[in-house]
């Protein structure tokens, strides 16, 4: 029998979801053994597969690059976690919602700045109006809130995605 | 004389006494209501809706912190829609405003965020709205973020029956609606304000806050001097 398989990205966030997910410590052995990981910022591989049973998505969706690869991983995932209060909520990313993209970008890189000051136009991505929830944007199949969701929380939800049971997320919280 | 009422709360059939609200009388029974507005030793407004519930041969639904007991009544304070209702209020209470609970002073000292939890809400089904919403830090001691007020008006009501000061009051309406010293004035310009920090201690959010307390220290100072709590922790009747 083929083990489900699993991929984790990383949008508009801080990593510290990514940083729970590792402190899943040696768990992390029995989730390897229970799902193939296959796509993710902790993994050497460079395209999201075909298909994918289960992701994890921590982030907000801020900008072109996050909403293109959100519209990419949902086409070929069956199950779909915001993993996160960012991803949750848009959380600490939605802070510069209501100040808007273009006085944000010129308070950060024309006002406050003394050498060559100018927005960046190449290689970074475009920001969007504001920065949204995943489920805002796509559908989403779980949520797992938290910030980060604790390693335990993680666990125990996994392990009963993985079963195809429906995860008990009880205890979880926003902040934390 | 006191009056005695027999009534059901939830098929239990509860005694209660004239003038007794249903949800001092459902407290008093064991009966869990979630409440955000409500304080204990303050005044009841009835602004937050959550403790809504059901009587029987009424067709609307009713606050159970500000409506009287009568005899015979047949409360239901918990079903399938008033869960309902519950949670999309406090979904409301969260969106309304930008409650981000990571950087919140009150993170998990918040009684928002235990009412999220306690209802298990993991997500919020509406709309996002991220008004821009002011701070006021020009008091020495306190401030003010309405970023993370809920309009429970707590602060109103402990600054004007227990403090009689009357600095806070309420300003605007609907969305624009905010808790305002002295009309309007900068909170540290304020004529009234005595400093107390009452309404620092019972605002249920991070809204009101010490100055330079910080996200890590994560909670507030506990006020001793809060006569009225003191009362409540050592049992005694309120008046």
């Amino acid at each position: 029998m083929t083990k489900p398989t699993l991929a984790t990205i990383w949008l508009d966030g801080c990593s510290g979801c990514h940083m729970s997910f590792l402190d899943m410590d040696e768990r992390l052995f029995d989730i390897a053994e229970r799902a193939d990981i296959v796509y993710s910022p902790l993994i050497d591989v460079k395209a999201y597969p075909e298909h994918v049973d289960f992701c994890l998505v921590e982030g907000a969706v801020s900008s072109e690059d996050d909403l293109r690869k959100i519209l990419h991983v949902r086409q070929r995932t069956g199950t779909l976690i915001s993993f996160g209060d960012c991803a949750v909520t848009a959380n600490v990313p939605a802070m510069r919602n209501p100040i808007g993209v273009q006085p944000l970008l010129d308070r950060a890189y024309i006002e406050n700045v003394t050498i060559n000051p100018g927005i960046p136009v190449s290689v970074v991505p475009k920001l969007l109006a504001m920065a949204r929830p995943v489920h805002r944007v796509v559908k989403v199949d779980v949520y797992l809130p938290g910030c980060p969701p604790s390693a335990d929380l993680i666990y125990q939800s996994l392990v009963d995605l993985l079963a195809g049971r429906t995860p008990d997320t009880h205890g979880a919280r926003f902040g934390r | 004389m006191t009056t005695v009422h027999t009534l059901r709360i939830d098929g239990a059939d509860v005694a209660a006494s004239d003038g007794q609200s249903i949800l001092a009388v459902a407290t008093e029974n064991g009966i869990d209501i979630p409440t955000m507005c409500h304080l204990d030793g303050l005044s009841d407004t009835a602004s937050c809706r959550l403790c809504l519930v059901e009587v029987a041969g009424s067709n609307k639904l009713t606050p159970a912190c500000t409506t009287l007991v009568t005899e015979g009544m047949d409360i239901t304070t918990t079903s399938e829609q008033l869960t309902e209702y519950r949670r999309t209020i406090t979904e409301m209470l969260f969106l309304e405003r930008n409650h981000i609970c990571a950087i919140c002073v009150a993170n998990n000292h918040c009684e928002l965020q235990d009412l999220a939890e306690k209802l298990q809400i993991d997500h919020f089904e509406l709309p996002v709205i991220n008004p821009s919403v002011g701070i006021d830090a020009s008091h020495p001691l306190f401030a003010i973020d309405h970023n993370r007020c809920i309009m429970c008006q707590r602060c109103v009501r402990v600054c004007a029956e227990i403090e009689g000061a009357f600095t806070w009051g309420v300003m605007g309406s609907g969305i624009a609606e905010r808790v305002v010293t002295d009309m309007g004035t900068p909170w540290g310009e304020s004529p009234t304000c005595t400093s107390c920090g009452k309404c620092v201690q019972v605002c249920p959010t991070g809204a009101l806050f010490e100055n330079g307390r910080s996200i890590a220290e994560g909670s507030k100072a506990q006020r001793p001097f809060l006569p009225f709590l003191k009362r409540l922790g050592e049992g005694l009747e309120q008046t």
